[in-house]
């Protein structure tokens, strides 16, 4: 399946763009989404920290993904 | 139990976060305001720049004003964030809590705002003479 991820603050640096299309396993998980964005965009590994949010909530690393979701990178946040 | 949440591009007016605020039935009100500050670490700051994930953050904030009213007994809550880009002493944020005692007040808008800078999807820009940083974005 191919999963659009939605990248904000420097993620959207990191990604060249604010989203970017992964080509992921039918029922793969947040875990699995972060090991393929890593392999291929490095720079992800640097950062102090970055969650996976899927419909809007912080997901878990064991969450399953589907290609209805609407899933975001959210580097370390910094608002107020 | 009444909340007023919004995040926009327009500057934050104070009076009218004051105004919804204010009731018959409060004793008090307290009030944060961010402001944009002209250096970090000593470095002069020329402008910010902010960016949300505007649905996630009025859900994030909406969990954040659900957690104070658990916590405290206070009466309204109000989180007003701004987008876009921010020069030196405008406002990003504004918190505003009424109760019908202070404790409550400056409890809940305390938590709120330190709250909200660890958990919510909004990320801030600074701008230097030399150079462009996401804070908190690296060790």
């Amino acid at each position: 399946m191919e999963i659009t991820v939605l990248a904000f603050g420097i993620a959207k640096d990191i990604f060249g763009g604010a989203s970017v299309t992964v080509a992921l396993a039918d029922n793969a998980t947040t875990a699995d989404l972060k090991a393929s964005l890593e392999e291929k965009y490095p720079r992800l590994k640097h950062l102090a920290s970055y969650m996976v949010a899927v419909n809007n909530e912080y997901a878990e690393d064991s969450g399953v993904i589907t290609e209805r979701d609407e899933v975001a990178i959210i580097p370390p946040v910094s608002g107020g | 139990m009444q909340t007023q949440i919004e995040i926009h591009t327009e500057p934050l007016n104070i009076q009218a976060c004051i105004d919804w605020i204010m009731s018959p039935d409060s004793g008090g009100i307290d009030v944060f305001i961010g402001t944009v500050r002209n250096a970090t670490k000593g470095k002069p700051v020329l402008k910010l720049e902010f960016e949300a994930y505007n649905k996630m953050a009025i859900n994030e904030i909406e969990k954040i004003t659900k957690q104070a009213f658990d916590k405290w007994p206070v009466q309204k809550v109000l989180v007003h964030h701004r987008t876009g880009t921010l020069q030196v002493g405008e406002m990003p944020v504004i918190i505003a809590v009424s109760a019908a005692h202070r404790a409550a007040a400056f409890d809940a808008c305390r938590y709120i705002i330190d709250t909200l800078k660890q958990t919510v999807p909004i990320w801030k820009k600074e701008f230097f003479e030399d150079g462009e940083v996401w804070v908190a974005a690296h060790p």
